[in-house]
């Protein structure tokens, strides 16, 4: 008796096993007909705290056509290009929708891996965008990318020390040096190490004096006197004593942190706006004294390097048209909007800037209060001010060149010549445009 | 035992065949056997040869994948254009001073590990097990355990020695990556030596303290002529290992600050700069120069060159 109730209750147990393994491995399959065609657009982009949010949104409003799968890349730049590039070569149809740096568009759409924004796409990606920005998803005049969100650096100092920002780079060593004999904090701070964040001050510096490194089609090395005069000025500053001694390993972050310590030397602080939220979480006090200004330049305000990133569809992908509606909605108004807010990343479309209306509450706040524009950037209007009067970073097929050979002949910026630098920049960028460059 | 007999029988009878007189059965096994190696011996050639093969027609051309409409075959302008660049010659300048300086270093150490295995008399599987445990660690583990080591904000390196972010300067980060080399493969070379050791019979060491060596002539004269064949292996593998260096730099400084080894900087040309005329162009100058190497250590050693297969590094 016992063994056959045992055996009799074994068997139905196994029953029921299987029948849950049918039931388990059905429903997925049910699922993706429920979606239709099953299409499934993956995304790659750097980690972004909220992007999933917008993902989960679009998908909602896809309403079945698709689903946008978020592959997150290396946080490291170097990392998110090399996995692309990888892939993209080797012909891999996985990767429908790339999140691409502001600086790769005009390589990845030369390798002929992306796929042309044309007719209401194309009208869709351009609508309010501001010029700066969508320069950076052109190439050959034809739009390769849909703009997602920009970045600009701005000039941050503690109203305490500083009572008016400097507009230009003379006015601001000047009252660095009065600071300096008067004993107070005087130190200029900005990101001099061997990278990208260098090329970016230098890309600035050039564009305030009027100068050019590259031709406007990306293709001819120019490196006219106002880029000769940019290098003087870097090695003027890096020189006056006026910077921070770790200034030649500086990056963004120890520039970030430097102004953060409350016994700080440093007066000025050039940084991208993120450092406002940071000062907020670091240094509560000093947050409040924390004040912006734009880029100083030379005669006024200087022209600022924009960064961002923009979102492409890959000319390998086998679902093109569904990628393009993702995109549309990955980056459209709303998205921009959410993230500027949530993410902190400022948008491109413009109309986002005067925008006050309210959003629910971020997925990760702690208050219930519903967060607007005015809310959640103050610094808003210079943002825009220095948006609309950008410095675009040479578009060029061979920018990775361009940027590791001008970090490496600029470090450090105190040992520059100017015309000797220039012309060793001339010559490494030439020899990339022929294919003949070698990197370091 | 009858086995060993069974076993050598045909090969002592091999030498008396000559090569006319192979019977029709024979031959009939010595085309059997070159079929059964034949699908081995494809895979060869198609594994390594014809990536060899590959490169060397990439290295030939213009063919960089941002300018994918301008490929064309360019002879041997990707090789005049690596050889006159200064940062190529930086780099290999840096490869072969963290070969010279690391191997040197290693064979020292390694020397005096081995013997200090070889004469340890109490627990000496311990001892044996405790010095290899570096060489047993995946490199790139141990390349990011120094790393956190000498960084800034974790470092507990940097604080005891009171350096200011050595991994940001070129003689401290080379110093650093040399380290972690020796660290890491001086038990490597410490194993083949020890093997050398073995060679040498107690009863030569015993006769010459006899007529009177000390310790140290008993070493030079005596120990290392006898190992010299070990010392050689262990030499060429590590010499040829250490000038491929990719991974611990690839970790510790990524190579800023002119710490660049060839072997990084083909890496940096092939996939960051996509362009794989000039990549494989290094590449194939490194297979030359390791060539170069292995010719040199034969050539100069003669004889005493290994013949042997005492395994590679990883």
């Amino acid at each position: 008796m016992v063994s056959t109730r045992t055996g009799g209750r074994g068997l139905s147990r196994w029953r029921a096993a299987i029948a849950g393994a049918v039931v388990l491995t059905a429903v997925p399959t049910i699922a993706a007909c429920g979606s239709e065609s099953g299409t499934t657009i993956n995304v790659y982009l750097s980690p972004e705290q909220n992007f999933q949010t917008v993902v989960d949104r679009c998908n909602e409003q896809a309403d079945g056509r698709y689903k946008i799968v978020y592959n997150k890349l290396p946080r490291d730049a170097d990392g998110q290009r090399e996995q692309m590039v990888r892939r993209l070569a080797a012909g891999d149809t996985g990767l429908d929708v790339l999140g691409l740096d502001v600086t790769w568009v005009p390589e990845f759409a030369e390798a002929k891996w992306l796929e042309e924004f044309t007719g209401e796409n194309k009208a869709d990606a351009e609508q309010g965008v501001l010029k700066g920005p969508l320069q950076t998803a052109m190439w050959n005049g034809k739009l390769y990318g849909a703009t997602k969100n920009t970045n600009v650096q701005l000039l941050w100092y503690d109203d305490r020390v500083v009572q008016t920002p400097p507009e230009t780079w003379d006015e601001m060593m000047d009252m660095s040096r009065q600071f300096k004999s008067d004993g107070k904090p005087f130190r200029i701070l900005f990101t001099g190490a061997q990278y990208e964040g260098l090329v970016v001050q230098y890309n600035t510096l050039v564009a305030s004096e009027g100068g050019e490194i590259l031709s406007e089609d990306g293709k001819k090395v120019v490196m006219d006197q106002g880029a000769v005069d940019a290098l003087k000025l870097l090695k003027d500053v890096s020189t006056s004593g006026l910077t921070d001694p770790s200034m030649p390993n500086a990056q963004e972050q120890q520039v970030q942190q430097a102004l953060e310590l409350p016994d700080t030397e440093a007066a000025f602080e050039l940084n991208w706006p993120y450092v406002y939220a940071a000062m907020g979480a670091a240094n509560p006090d000093r947050a409040k004294h924390l004040k912006w200004a734009r880029y100083p330049g030379i005669d006024g305000p200087s022209k600022a390097t924009i960064g961002g990133f923009n979102l492409a569809v890959s000319s390998l992908s086998l679902h093109k048209p569904e990628a393009f509606d993702a995109v549309l909605c990955l980056r459209g108004p709303e998205s921009q909007k959410f993230q500027a807010i949530c993410d902190g990343v400022p948008p491109t479309i413009e109309s986002i800037y005067t925008d006050d209306a309210t959003i629910e509450p971020c997925p990760a706040a702690t208050t219930t209060d519903k967060p607007s524009m005015a809310t959640a950037y103050p610094m808003r209007d210079t943002i825009l001010e220095a948006l609309k009067d950008p410095a675009v970073r040479p578009l060029t097929v061979v920018y990775q060149n361009l940027s590791t050979i001008t970090s490496k002949v600029l470090s450090p910026p105190s040992e520059i010549d100017p015309d000797a630098t220039a012309q060793e920049l001339r010559d490494g960028l030439q020899k990339a445009l022929d294919s003949k460059g070698v990197l370091p | 035992m009858s086995q060993t007999v069974e076993t050598g029988a045909p090969a002592q009878a091999e030498p008396a065949k000559k090569k006319p007189a192979l019977s029709e059965g024979k031959r009939a096994e010595r085309r059997l056997g070159w079929l059964l190696c034949a699908p081995a011996a494809f895979v060869m050639v198609a594994v390594t040869g014809w990536p060899i093969i590959y490169s060397v027609w990439l290295s030939l051309q213009r063919y960089d994948l941002r300018f994918p409409d301008d490929r064309e075959f360019v002879g041997l302008s990707n090789y005049a254009a690596v050889l006159t660049d200064k940062y190529w010659w930086t780099a290999f300048g840096i490869t072969t001073l963290i070969t010279v300086v690391s191997v040197v270093i290693e064979l020292v150490l390694g020397m005096l590990l081995a013997l200090i295995m070889h004469r340890t008399l109490v627990g000496r599987g311990l001892v044996r097990t405790v010095s290899l445990i570096p060489y047993g660690i995946v490199t790139v583990v141990a390349a990011f355990s120094w790393f956190y080591a000498w960084n800034t904000d974790t470092g507990y390196l940097t604080e005891l020695l009171g350096a200011e972010a050595p991994l940001t300067q070129q003689i401290p980060s080379l110093l650093i990556i040399i380290l972690a080399e020796v660290w890491k493969t001086t038990p490597f070379m410490a194993l083949l030596l020890m093997a050398g050791l073995a060679l040498v019979p107690d009863d030569l060491l015993k006769a010459a303290s006899m007529d009177g060596a000390t310790a140290w002539q008993r070493f030079t004269k005596v120990m290392i002529p006898v190992m010299k064949p070990a010392i050689l292996v262990a030499l060429l593998f590590r010499t040829l290992d250490a000038f491929r260096v990719f991974d611990n730099i690839f970790v510790l400084t990524k190579g800023a600050n002119d710490t660049s080894s060839v072997s990084m900087q083909t890496y940096n040309n092939l996939i960051k700069g996509l362009n794989l005329g000039i990549g494989s162009t290094m590449s194939v100058l490194i297979f030359i120069a390791v060539a170069i190497i292995a010719f040199i250590f034969i050539k100069l050693f003669g004889a005493a060159a290994p013949g042997s297969d005492s395994g590679g590094k990883r």
